[in-house]
Order: structure tokens, then C-alpha cells, then sequence
């Protein structure tokens, strides 16, 4: 060891040993990197990567702006107060022409159809007629094909259809409105469905939520109070469910809810229908399939070891000690309970519920093929925007308001509960 | 040890009660006289399986103001004692009797009786005060009487300005006190306590035994204290019940336990001894001559009273034996080094003697010339010093 007067520590074959500490950690670190690598991607590419399309979906809005490239530009500067001028009629009436020849013009229709009812079969008719005009005015080669286009609204909802990003699929998911000023207000009465929706999620979460504890929480007690060998028999009993495929038990659920199904008939048959019809509480045979209590029995069903699991899991760590100790300083055992027990297992009991409410909020099969009709969540509405109306910018916007209700939730429990505290198992 | 068991002796005399393996009738016949037991097991059993007995026909008072410990290794039924007592297991047969009165029907939360758990059992979400006035609230106390009351629970255990701390937020130690505060803070005439120093270091251990020593002391609280460590029993208690498998071995106070034990297990268990195994081949006043199996003849106090060809096992202290003994010893047996380690203050040697090789003494000072491996020696002890016991 020749320490010299040389004040950098050097390592035996003489390189400084900070940038040898920095090499060999980096190895370590590239290994562990190398380790990791495989499921980053994969998370990258199958789950990060959809959610920011997606949520770029719910503000970008290309289509006008391609189509109609000079008229949003001449509307740009357009105030709103009177009609448009000239000039943008005649570039709209030529971009129509071409969004004609290139079999584009359903998409401007489609576009403003989500906006101004009727719009898109308008926009098709005005385009084919329009072909046979071959010279202006054409504000009112326009106006005369269809009235619609002497609408000051008409164009307001160009105006803001055609810039690249929009508020107006987030606004409209939330049955909010952008007026041709610009101002935000509500949509008209016959045009709000989906705060509806937004709090019928909510509801039957919040509901399958506090089934799944009250019928989870005297289980988790019960089980986390036995001898090992056999809580772990009635363990393996909960956790059955999860073996076989939610669209099994769904579909199982909805032969048993069936009218004339096996639930039916054994309420029929023990009498429990008769008594029923007698109190006046019913008339005459139930009808379960198709209605919100199916769906949120199924999904109670379905849900339950999620609350369960976490609940039991802290309450098996609760020595039973602390109930003692109460009990010896006099409290009652209800008061012990309430006051000593309870608040110890409520980290098992927010996460267990939080992670039911979250799950519930995302529900799609459970609701279709049990549920009511015009029982539809969340997430049945985001399938019809995609798939039947091949709106994604709506299907978006919806996604991205569950997403973000996920993350409030999320924050609101970090705040109340600390999610380190999260404790499933 | 010896000095403070003395002084204990002096201090609390006639503290004690019907045994099972008393030796001494004059604390007896005073018990007798003076009923002032606070608790009472009458032919206490209690099984868990309906196959064995894991209490087998308890019988213990245990007179008001006295600290009692129970010790035995685990299993042995003490804790379930304690529990039966806490009345969190109920007793399978027998009566338990807290202060005159049968409690066997008597909820835990109406006995009354003060608990300090193994690993404090503080209640984590509450504060050290809210942990100390919650006794106090349950008893419907008011809000400045409970303030009054923590305050004071807070200085007696010198945990002064720590009552807005979580126990989480406390040490080993600091746990403990407010543990034991909190079981005293609600003034209950008995305090249990199951194996409450046994998370402590060894040192926080032995000044935490003189701190609850001296709180019993001071508020004159009876006392029952579990534990597997016989140094805290021996340094804290006014009396020791040794159990094992399920019954009182010997109760009798810390000098005389160690002194005088009444069954090989006890003289195993508590200190250490040597033993040898022998039958009984003659019985006189008391002493008897125990014959070894290669024929040596030892002179021993018969405890049992065997009879006569009775096989017994023999128990001498490893400070009892004198090498090179004076001419006054009744045992002199040859023996031979085997081991020597050097401990400091003192020297044990490991010797071979009478076919037992593992008999070990405790040489203080030196014999001249020393001692090496190897070395055939004599060595010698009184035979009241040696002990014949069951043999099991």
C-alpha cells in the first residue's frame, strides 16, 4: 500500500476509487436493469403506452382540421356575433367538394354530428349536392341546400370542432358544453346522460362496497380467530371463486337469476313469493334477471374475497393481547371491540374496500349480462362509444374521467389512511 | 441473592399460605390464624383438549400485599394459571376465589384486576395518556379526575412529558412502564403480570425488576408475576411457586427454594446441581445413607422420608463441595480433574466423581499448589448440604 502524497484514494491497481466504486456499481445496476427489463417493456408497451394514447384520444381531434384545413383557418378569426363572411363559405364549400371526391365528408358529418343532431346525414346531402354547383355565392348555394347553414351555431361548432385539441369530449362526458363564445355550460336537459352514468358507477361501487364489508368483515374475524389448519381450510374456500373465470360465474349468476331460473322457483316453492304478494311488498313472481339488485349481487359475489383478504390478512396481526388488555381494564367486549379492535383493522378495511371500489368502478360483463338495461356502468358506455358508435374520442374522454377518479381516490386515501399503510396481504 | 432473600425474609414475615410443599409449619399455623388472602385456588384443573390436564389440582392462596411469582419452564401450566385468574380461560373444575368472593362466573372486565401483557399489549392508535385513561373512562371517571390520575400514572413510572407519544414512538423499556402504568393506574388491589421483561435487554431487564420491585413496595399492591427466568424471580418475590407439568412443585421464598428444594426438579431448575442416583440403604432421624451404583455410600438429609431400598436421586450445590476437605465433612469421595475454566471471581471445576463426569464445583480459592487436568484430588461436602430427593 503505497499512500503517498497523492490525496485521491486510489484503489490496488491505481484508479481513483470513486470512479472505481461508480464501475462497479454500475455493473450491478445494469444487471439488476437487465433483470427488470422484460416486464418494463412489457408494461411500457401493453399498459402506460394505451393509457397515454388514450388520454390523448380525449383531447385530440384531427379530423376537421384535415379536412377542412382553410376553412378553420379563416374561422379562427371569425368573432361568433353574425354569420361568417364570404370567404369562408367558399372554402368550405370547396374542401367539402374535395372531402367529397376523396369519400371524406361522412367524416365531417360524423365529426359535427356528436355536437348538432342530425348533422351527418346534412353534411352528406349538402356534399352531394353540392357537386352539382359549380359556381358562388356560396353562402347561399349553401343556405339554399340547407338551412342549417345559416345557423351562426353551425358554425361556432366548426369553429371549435376544427382546432387539433378540443375540451369537447371531456366536456360532453360530462354533459358539459362549449357555447360559440367560448363559454362552458350545461347541455341541453335531453342531451345529459353521462353524469347519470358517472353517479350510477358510483352508486352501485359504493354499494357492492359496503356489501362486500359487512358480509366480509364478521367472516375475516371469524376466520382469522381459528386454529391455522382449519382457517386455512375456509381460506381455500374463499379464494375458490378466483380459480374459475369471472365470465363463468357471470353467466352462472344469470341462469340462476332467470325468470322462471332456480331462484325463482325456490322462492316460489317456499313460499317466500306468496308471503310476498301478501304483504303487499310484490306482485306475483319476481323478476330478478335484468335488474340492478342482480347486478349487484353478482358483483358482491365476485368482490368479496378482494374486501375479505386484506381485512383478514391485518386482522391476523392483530395479537389477540390488545382485547385482553381492554377487557382487563374493564371495557365491556363490545367496547373493546369498538374502541381497541376496530380501529386496528381499519388500514385492512381501507385497503380491502378502496381496491373493491376501484374495481367496481371498471365493471363491464357483470352489468351487461346480468344488469338492467338502462343500468349500464361506466365502462358498458365506453364499449358502445368505441365498438357501436366508433367514437374514440368519446370513449376517451370517459376513460380518462375513470382514470382520474381512480387517482383522486387514490390521493383522497393516501391523505386519510397513508398508503404505506396499505396492507393485501 | 442470599442477603436479599434475608432481607425479604425480615420484612415480610407470615406472607404466606397453604402449600402443597411448605416446609416451614410456623408460616403455616400463622396464614391459618390470619385469613387475609386476596386469592384462593381450591382444587383448580384445567384442560384444553378433554384429553390432559394442563392444571392439575391447583391449590395457592396468596395473602393481600404480596408478590408471588409462578415459575416454570414453557408448558408448564403457569400462564394458564394466570389466565384462569384474569379470567380469560375458565377454570375446567375447581373455584378461584378473588377477595372472599368465587369469581369463576365473573367476566374479566368486572374482576377488576390489573394485566401487564408479554410485549406490553399497548394500544397502538392511542397516545400514552389515552393508553392510560382508558381504564379511567371505561369506569366513567371525570375529565379532570382522569387528568389528574394519568398525570400522576406518568410520575410514577418518570415518563413525565411523554404523554402525547404513540408507544410506537417509545423504547423497549418506556413500553414497559407505561405498560405497568397503565395496569395500576385504575388502583386495583392485584396486578398480573405474564413474562413483562422478557423483550428487554439483560440490563434494562434487571433495572426494570427493581423498578416494579420497588413499586410494589411502595403502593402495597399484591403482585402475581409469571415468568421463565429464575433470577427475576428470585431477586422480586416474596414467595415462588415452581410449576411443572401442571402442579406447584415447591412454594417457599427464594432462600429456600434454593436452599431446600423439596423435588429433583426444583434443584434442577432453580441454580445448578450435581446429582447422583442411588438407593436409600439406611433411614435414620431424618438422615439417611444412599448407596451409589459402584458402591459409595453418601450420607444425605431424606427429605421424602423413602423408605429404605427406595431409589433416590442425590443433589448437592456446586458450591457446597470443599476440595481437600476438612476432617468435619461426612462425604469424602476421590475424584479427578477433568476441566478447568477460569470464570474471574471464581473457578469451576469439572471433576469425575463416582462415575459421574459432569460434577461441577466452584472454587473460590485456589487449593495450594493449584489444581491441573488430571489431577486425582478428594473432595468432600456436609450432609445437610446433600439432598435426597425423588427420583425421576
Amino acid at each position: 500500500m503505497n499512500m503517498s502524497s497523492d490525496t485521491i484514494m486510489r484503489a490496488a491497481d491505481g484508479t481513483p476509487l470513486k470512479a472505481k466504486l461508480a464501475q462497479s456499481l454500475r455493473r450491478e445496476q445494469l444487471r439488476a436493469m437487465a433483470l427488470i427489463a422484460p416486464l418494463l417493456i412489457f408494461i411500457l408497451a401493453s399498459f402506460l403506452l394505451p393509457i397515454l394514447m388514450m388520454l390523448k384520444n380525449a383531447v385530440y381531434d384531427p379530423d376537421l382540421q384535415d379536412t377542412l384545413p382553410r376553412t378553420s383557418a379563416l374561422l379562427a378569426t371569425w368573432d361568433g356575433k353574425a354569420l361568417p363572411e364570404e370567404p369562408v363559405f367558399e372554402a368550405f364549400a370547396a374542401e367539402l367538394k374535395a372531402a367529397q371526391k376523396e369519400r371524406n365528408a361522412a367524416l365531417i358529418g360524423k365529426r359535427l354530428n356528436y355536437e348538432l343532431p342530425a348533422m351527418k346525414s346534412k353534411v352528406t346531402v349538402t356534399a352531394r349536392k353540392l357537386e352539382a354547383v359549380q359556381q358562388g355565392p356560396w353562402k347561399e348555394a349553401l343556405t339554399t341546400i340547407d338551412p342549417v347553414w345559416g345557423d351562426i351555431e353551425t358554425w361556432a361548432t366548426v369553429k371549435h370542432a376544427s382546432s387539433t385539441f378540443t375540451p369537447f369530449y371531456l366536456l360532453s362526458a360530462l354533459d358539459l358544453r362549449q357555447t360559440a363564445e367560448g363559454a362552458i355550460t350545461a347541455a341541453p336537459a335531453e342531451r345529459q346522460i353521462y353524469r347519470q352514468i358517472i353517479m350510477r358507477t358510483f352508486l352501485i361501487s359504493t354499494l357492492v362496497t359496503v356489501l362486500t364489508l359487512l358480509l366480509g368483515f364478521p367472516v375475516a374475524y371469524f376466520i382469522s380467530m381459528l386454529p391455522p389448519h382449519q382457517a386455512n381450510l375456509l381460506l381455500v374456500f374463499i379464494l375458490l371463486p378466483f380459480w374459475t373465470s369471472l365470465l363463468v360465474r357471470t353467466t352462472a349468476w344469470s341462469i340462476l337469476f332467470q325468470d322462471g331460473g332456480v331462484i325463482t322457483q325456490f322462492l316460489h316453492v317456499s313460499g317466500i313469493t306468496w308471503l310476498l304478494n301478501a304483504l303487499g311488498l310484490l306482485h306475483g313472481e319476481p323478476a330478478l334477471f335484468k335488474t340492478r339488485l342482480a347486478t349487484v349481487i353478482a358483483m358482491t359475489h365476485i368482490q368479496l374475497p378482494f374486501t375479505l383478504l386484506p381485512i383478514y390478512s391485518v386482522m391476523k396481526t392483530i395479537s389477540p393481547n390488545y382485547m385482553r388488555a381492554a377487557r382487563s381494564l374493564g371495557a365491556t367486549p363490545v367496547y373493546a371491540f369498538i374502541k381497541v379492535y376496530l380501529p386496528q383493522t381499519l388500514p385492512g378495511i381501507a385497503a380491502g374496500c378502496l381496491l373493491t371500489f376501484i374495481l367496481s368502478l371498471g365493471y363491464y360483463i357483470t352489468p351487461a349480462l346480468v344488469g338492467g338495461p338502462t343500468d349500464s356502468m361506466i365502462a358498458g358506455f365506453i364499449d358502445t362509444s368505441m365498438n357501436n358508435e366508433g367514437n374514440w374520442g368519446k370513449a376517451s374522454a370517459l376513460g380518462a374521467i375513470l382514470f382520474t377518479a381512480t387517482l383522486v381516490l387514490y390521493y383522497v386515501y393516501n391523505r386519510l389512511v397513508g398508503i404505506d399503510k396499505l396492507k393485501l396481504g | 441473592m442470599d442477603a436479599i432473600a434475608a432481607r425479604k425474609l425480615h420484612e415480610v414475615p407470615g406472607r404466606a399460605g397453604i402449600s402443597l410443599a411448605s416446609e416451614s409449619p410456623s408460616v403455616r399455623e400463622k396464614v391459618m390464624a390470619d385469613q387475609t388472602h386476596l386469592v384462593k385456588f381450591e382444587h383448580v384443573q384445567k384442560s384444553y383438549d378433554g384429553v390432559s390436564l394442563v392444571v392439575k389440582d391447583l391449590n395457592l392462596d396468596i395473602a393481600k400485599g404480596e408478590f408471588l411469582t409462578m415459575l416454570g419452564p414453557s408448558g408448564s401450566g403457569k400462564t394458564t394459571t394466570l389466565m384462569m385468574l384474569a379470567g380469560f380461560e375458565p377454570a375446567t373444575h375447581g373455584e378461584i376465589w378473588l377477595a372472599g368472593k368465587p369469581i369463576n362466573n365473573v367476566p374479566p372486565h368486572k374482576r377488576g384486576i390489573g394485566m401487564v401483557f408479554q410485549n406490553y399489549a399497548l394500544f397502538p392508535h392511542m397516545t400514552v395518556a389515552e393508553n392510560l385513561a382508558f381504564p379511567l373512562t371505561v369506569r366513567n371517571l371525570g375529565k379532570a379526575d382522569i387528568e389528574a390520575k394519568v398525570r400522576r400514572a406518568l410520575d410514577m413510572v418518570q415518563l413525565q412529558g411523554f404523554d402525547g407519544r404513540r408507544p410506537g414512538q417509545l423504547s423497549g423499556g418506556q413500553q414497559q412502564r407505561v405498560a405497568v402504568a397503565r395496569a395500576l393506574v385504575f388502583e386495583p388491589e392485584l396486578v398480573l403480570m405474564d413474562e413483562p421483561l422478557g423483550a428487554l435487554d439483560k440490563q434494562l431487564r434487571e433495572q426494570m425488576q427493581f423498578e416494579i420491585k420497588h413499586l410494589h413496595e411502595r403502593l402495597g399492591v399484591t403482585v402475581v408475576y409469571v415468568t421463565h427466568d429464575q433470577t427475576e424471580a428470585l431477586t422480586m418475590s416474596d414467595r415462588v411457586a415452581v410449576f411443572d407439568k401442571g402442579i406447584i412443585q415447591q412454594l417457599s421464598t427464594a432462600q429456600e427454594l434454593y436452599e431446600k428444594p423439596v423435588t429433583a426438579f426444583v434443584a434442577q431448575f432453580i441454580g445448578e446441581n450435581n446429582r447422583f442416583h442411588g438407593v436409600i440403604a439406611s433411614s435414620k432421624g431424618g438422615q439417611c445413607e444412599v448407596a451409589l451404583q459402584g458402591g459409595e455410600k453418601i450420607k444425605a438429609v431424606n427429605v421424602l422420608g423413602g423408605a429404605v431400598g427406595s431409589k433416590t436421586c442425590l443433589s448437592i450445590r456446586p458450591e457446597r463441595v470443599d476440595i481437600n476437605p476438612a476432617a468435619s465433612a461426612e462425604n469424602v469421595l476421590p475424584a479427578v480433574v477433568k476441566e478447568l475454566v477460569f470464570l474471574g471471581d471464581h473457578m469451576r471445576v469439572r471433576l469425575s466423581v463416582a462415575g459421574n463426569s459432569e460434577f461441577v464445583v466452584k472454587v473460590h480459592k485456589q487449593p495450594q499448589g493449584g489444581l491441573a487436568q488430571g489431577q486425582k484430588i478428594k473432595i468432600g461436602w456436609h450432609a445437610e448440604d446433600c439432598r435426597a430427593l425423588d427420583d425421576n
